[in-house]
């Protein structure tokens, strides 16, 4: 069990590293580091499907979406107090995720990520339809009330900075203790070989439709916590660019690994902070890195790390 | 306006889309059937193209047939080169690998986003037709009489409009002899089915991926320039051409070429015809959880074969 | 991108390289912080769409303001100090916008924000700028000031809203082009807007809308929605934004073959293209409403003589430098009398750092009238300190032989209508 007191070890330390920066951090980078972590959790929702269970999505925007639809409408038109918001954003996400799951696992390979697509597509398209509620394109403001969780108000930077770093944390060591667990090892060999997974007894298409509804949750999770954290939401982030960014960052960390998520998001976060301050052409700068780590660092940063240095990293 | 008309004319719309849509998801299909990869820059190439063709079109100045005939010879091959390039500095050198390709040829959709931005700008920029005239169509009604022709308001179609379609089906009736009649089609089928054996047999595999990956390009542009007279050119017009080729190419059954048609009229025409019925954007989302139904209830697209 | 080769660094030396940068950027910011709550000159933050689907527009705000700033200075700058325009590209995106808010306050030490104009990044930012205690000068002509959704930090002060310009031509259409109109617009809330607004407006004169057209975001054809308008339609009334809108009026164009009803439209749609492009011959003769007149009217005051030559714009509103590229004339001189009004805002407040940000959003807060001069060369206006708001007059032109030639003119009372907030109620 050395390698699971490694693990231990590990994320305990991640999560002390980043409170220490939490509260050391200038008032600029800890804004950054609110949002890196709170991205970081979307990641990880993508991570579940996609690194360990070895499904390639194109459409958790939808799921993204779900969780901050769900969140904003319930508290700005329900008048929901922002902790049961926060549950209807989840539940809501929970709900698309085995609804859209238990149809788009019906197909595999590059038809999964078609259906799954399409099927955002088709949620950015109800979105605007509804703009009647939504508002659409432009989104809406959340009131005062949807961003005071438990006595805290929200929009002070301090408290904000301590609510995402404790839903981080959560959700780290929740997904970091998942992988661990039969249940993760199981979606693990379903990445590695279906086939003999379901040979060795497993319901390999119930635990599929397990692993989407988790991730899903997650990303909404994500989504519900980014419009209380930040006030907003809007249709932009149900577009299909939301649906490529976890993608990103995840094989930019490293797929398959409990930090890789962390690790994309916050490279990718300060790429486009560093490269715009330089220049305009920012997504130029960000596209020529994605090219260069596709060639030199093929399984992302956590996989390099872990080809070259800690065989036993989770 | 009347039922009738008004689907005529939805139909006539959707066959415009639909030829634009067959050719550039035919690239599209041909680098994933025989390459194995998903280009995400596909879209960027089509937009490459149109921007191209403006530009080409601005160099010859002259009449605007002559710019445009230009723009159709020249677009396709500068931007199939361009992507030739791309495959032998960086698909080559990820070995192919299909996760890899995705990241890279999504890093390399921003980079051709972000210099055409650069370059170009962010206007939208017209490119005149070769010709112009619009064709008003007659429809029957029944009269005391009985059957009448008459012209309804708005049911028309220009000649633009037919050349699309005529030369979309030439283009791939071009494509298809190239595919079945000659030796690179031979080699391309070849390595499409087994790239191991083709390899064993001599295929140079390696320079035949190349050229698939700037032929598929090289369509993707030429869509854009018949397009491009109806829509002009902007830097951001590459996304949902590369969207639809993607539903396309997987409706259709990964790589069959047929197929690839077969989908892109369903996909066009369902898109037309559904907007008959309701309202706008919900016209878009029927049409798209259809299409996505049609993938759920037969996953391995309508031509394709079922996995062994 | 080939590199000449080289040694590969050990694992320890990058980690290190990448550890003294990243210290450093730090370090940096820090620094530079400190620095600037010194005396020095005021900076002004410019949230600008210079990619993303804005950047047609944002190309022409970000010349306006450089031009405005320059006169600004050349002038003595304001209360004496110079200014310096800090730009941040938001990517038309909301998100990055609120990030960006961020880089103003906590990384350029900005005085304050000024210059978006798409509703979704102006949404999307407006409750950072409320919580950074930074005043948010937008250019957006949205209602979502107005209408009490935002904050008293964010105020609109240079340009009018979609409602305001609704209604005060809602009554030259019903007398002067038709009563019964079908909508045309895109499926968004700008389109939405529109629909609300002028169905009431319309209705209010006598007038009808007997259909609404709501078009899919990112369409990129459009003869197939023509059907639905209605054959005893007397006006179609079309607002269209996005790169598709030569598409859009050639099919119309194409559609009609000369025997259709007349339109009226909003320059939205063709902000920053050529009026006489190929295709756009169908537009001879309609009307189009303008924020301010692209061509350089008979009657031509030299407040906007003088507007056109500062931003380089000649009398067609095209470039001077190059007559194909035109600008976002009807919209832009909103960044120039928004920087007018944040020099005049800040010398009546005595601003001296971020401390007097309150009393400067209170000096603006208590403008009203702002006479035709210089400053504001569209035209004369009136601010609304409670509502955040300015109204001025709007143009309705013709479009003649590849011109657009002013028919109508609406008064300031035309524009305004019933307080919906007062945000001088709501605290700091």
């Amino acid at each position: 069990m050395i390698d699971a007191r490694r693990s231990l070890l590990l994320h305990g330390g991640i999560v002390a590293c980043l409170a220490l920066l939490a509260a050391t951090l200038p008032a600029y980078h800890a804004g950054n580091l609110t949002r890196i972590l709170v991205l970081a959790v979307y990641a990880m929702g993508y991570n579940l499907l996609f690194g360990y269970t070895g499904l390639l999505s194109l459409g958790h925007a939808l799921f993204f979406a779900a969780g901050m639809y769900g969140f904003g409408l319930s508290a700005a038109l329900g008048g929901l107090s922002a902790g049961a918001a926060l549950l209807a954003g989840v539940a809501a996400a929970a709900l698309v995720a085995g609804l859209t799951g238990a149809l788009a696992l019906r197909t595999r390979d590059v038809a999964f990520m078609i259906v799954t697509l399409m099927f955002a597509q088709a949620g950015y398209l109800t979105i605007l339809y509804l703009g009647t509620w939504t508002r659409g394109d432009e989104g809406f403001v959340l009131p005062a009330a949807a961003r005071r969780l438990a006595g805290f108000d929200l929009r002070g930077d301090g408290a904000r900075l301590v609510a995402a770093l404790t839903l981080f944390s959560a959700c780290f060591l929740a997904t970091a203790a998942l992988t661990g667990s039969r249940l993760g090892r199981t979606l693990i060999a379903i990445r590695e070989n279906e086939e003999r997974a379901r040979m060795l007894g497993y319901d390999t298409a119930r635990l599929k439709l397990v692993a989407v509804v988790l991730s899903g949750t997650l990303s909404g999770l994500a989504g519900a916590a980014y419009a209380m954290l930040f006030g907003y939401v809007g249709a932009s982030f149900a577009t299909v660019q939301y649906s490529i960014l976890p993608l990103l960052w995840v094989l930019l960390g490293g797929a398959g690994t409990t930090v890789g998520p962390l690790v994309g998001v916050a490279l990718m976060f300060y790429l486009i902070d560093w490269s715009s301050r330089v220049t305009d052409a920012y997504m130029l700068v960000a596209g020529a890195a994605l090219i260069g780590l596709t060639l030199f660092a093929p399984q992302g940063v956590a996989g390099l790390i872990r080809r070259k240095a800690a065989p036993w990293l989770p | 306006m009347e039922f009738g008309p008004h689907l005529m004319l939805a139909l006539l719309e959707g066959a415009v889309t639909s030829a634009v849509l067959a050719l550039t998801a035919m690239g599209l299909s041909l680098v994933f059937g025989v390459m194995r990869v998903v280009n995400v820059a596909h879209g960027a190439f089509f937009m490459l193209g149109a921007v191209a063709a403006w530009w080409i079109a601005q160099l010859v100045g002259a009449h605007p047939a002559l710019g445009f005939a230009a723009a159709l010879l020249a677009a396709p091959l500068l931007v199939g080169a361009g992507a030739m390039l791309a495959d032998r500095l960086i698909l080559a050198r990820v070995g192919y690998d299909p996760e890899r390709t995705i990241v890279a040829t999504i890093g390399l959709m921003y980079v051709i986003e972000q210099t055409v931005l650069m370059g170009f700008g962010p206007d939208a920029r017209p490119v005149a037709p070769p010709f112009d005239a619009r064709i008003a169509l007659p429809w029957v009604e029944r009269t005391a009489e009985g059957l009448a022709l008459y012209w309804p308001w708005g049911l028309s179609i220009t000649a633009y409009k037919l050349f699309v379609i005529a030369a979309a089906a030439a283009i791939l009736a071009g494509l298809w002899a190239l595919m079945t009649r000659t030796g690179a089609g031979l080699v391309m089928r070849a390595t499409q089915q087994d790239r191991d054996m083709a390899r064993a047999f001599g295929v140079p595999v390696s320079r035949v991926f190349a050229r698939v990956f700037g032929l598929g390009a090289a369509l993707a542009a030429m869509g854009a320039v018949l397009v491009v007279p109806i829509q002009q050119a902007h830097y951001l017009m590459g996304g949902d051409p590369l969207l639809l080729s993607f539903i396309v190419v997987i409706i259709g059954g990964l790589g069959s070429l047929p197929g690839t048609v077969v989908a892109a009229l369903l996909i066009g025409m369902t898109d037309g015809i559904v907007s008959v019925f309701l309202s706008p954007t919900l016209a878009k989302i029927v049409a798209t959880l259809a299409v996505a139904l049609v993938l759920v209830f037969r996953p391995q697209g309508l031509m394709g074969r079922a996995r062994a | 991108m080939t590199q000449p080769p080289r040694p590969a660094p050990t694992r320890r030396r990058a980690l290190a390289t990448f550890g003294a940068a990243g210290a450093a950027v730090l370090l940096g910011d820090v620094a530079r912080m400190a620095h600037s709550q010194g005396a020095g000159p005021l900076k002004l933050g410019f949230q600008v769409h210079r990619t993303g689907i804005g950047a047609a527009y944002g190309r022409w705000y970000e010349r306006v303001a450089t031009a405005a700033v320059a006169r600004i200075n050349d002038a003595g700058g304001i209360a004496g100090r110079q200014v310096r325009m800090i730009a941040e590209d938001d990517g038309t995106d909301p998100r990055r916008g609120a990030e960006v808010l961020d880089r103003f306050a906590n990384l350029h030490g900005a005085d304050l924000v000024f210059g978006p104009l798409f509703s979704n990044v102006v949404i999307g930012s407006a409750p950072r700028a409320a919580e950074l205690k930074m005043p948010y000068f937008v250019v957006s002509e949205g209602h979502h000031v107005a209408s009490g959704t935002l904050n008293r930090y964010t105020l609109q002060p240079g340009i009018t809203d979609v409602k305001s310009q609704v209604r005060s031509v809602a009554p030259y259409v019903a007398a002067n082009i038709g009563r019964k109109v079908t909508m045309i617009f895109p499926d968004f809330a700008f389109g939405h807007d529109h629909r609300e607004f002028f169905t009431d407006a319309i209705a209010a004169q006598g007038g009808e809308v007997i259909a609404q057209i709501p078009v899919p975001p990112a369409e990129t054809s459009f003869t197939r929605y023509f059907p639905r308008i209605p054959r005893e339609t007397e006006v179609l009334y079309h607002v269209m934004v996005g790169p598709a809108v030569l598409t859009f009026v050639r099919e119309m164009g194409e559609f009609f073959g000369g025997r259709g009803p007349a339109l009226f439209g909003f320059i939205d749609s063709l902000e920053a293209v050529d009026i006489a492009s190929p295709g756009l011959e169908f537009l001879e003769g309609s009307h189009l409403w303008e924020g301010m007149p692209r061509f350089a009217q008979p009657d031509q005051t030299g407040h906007d003589a003088r507007y056109r030559a500062a931003v380089g714009v000649d009398d067609t509103g095209a470039s001077i430098d190059d007559p194909r590229d035109v600008s976002t004339y009807a919209h832009m001189f909103g960044v120039w009398e928004t920087l007018s009004v944040i020099k005049a805002g800040m010398e009546t407040a005595g601003y001296r750092g971020p401390s007097d940000r309150p009393a400067l959003i209170e000096a603006v807060e208590a403008m009203t009238d702002m006479p035709l001069s210089d400053d504001h060369p569209q035209g004369d206006k009136l601010f609304n300190g409670r509502t955040h708001q300015v109204f001025g007059r709007q143009s309705v032109s013709r479009v003649e032989g590849g011109r657009l030639i002013r028919v109508h003119e609406t008064s300031v009372e035309d524009t305004l209508y019933e307080d919906e907030v007062d945000y001088t109620t709501r605290p700091f």
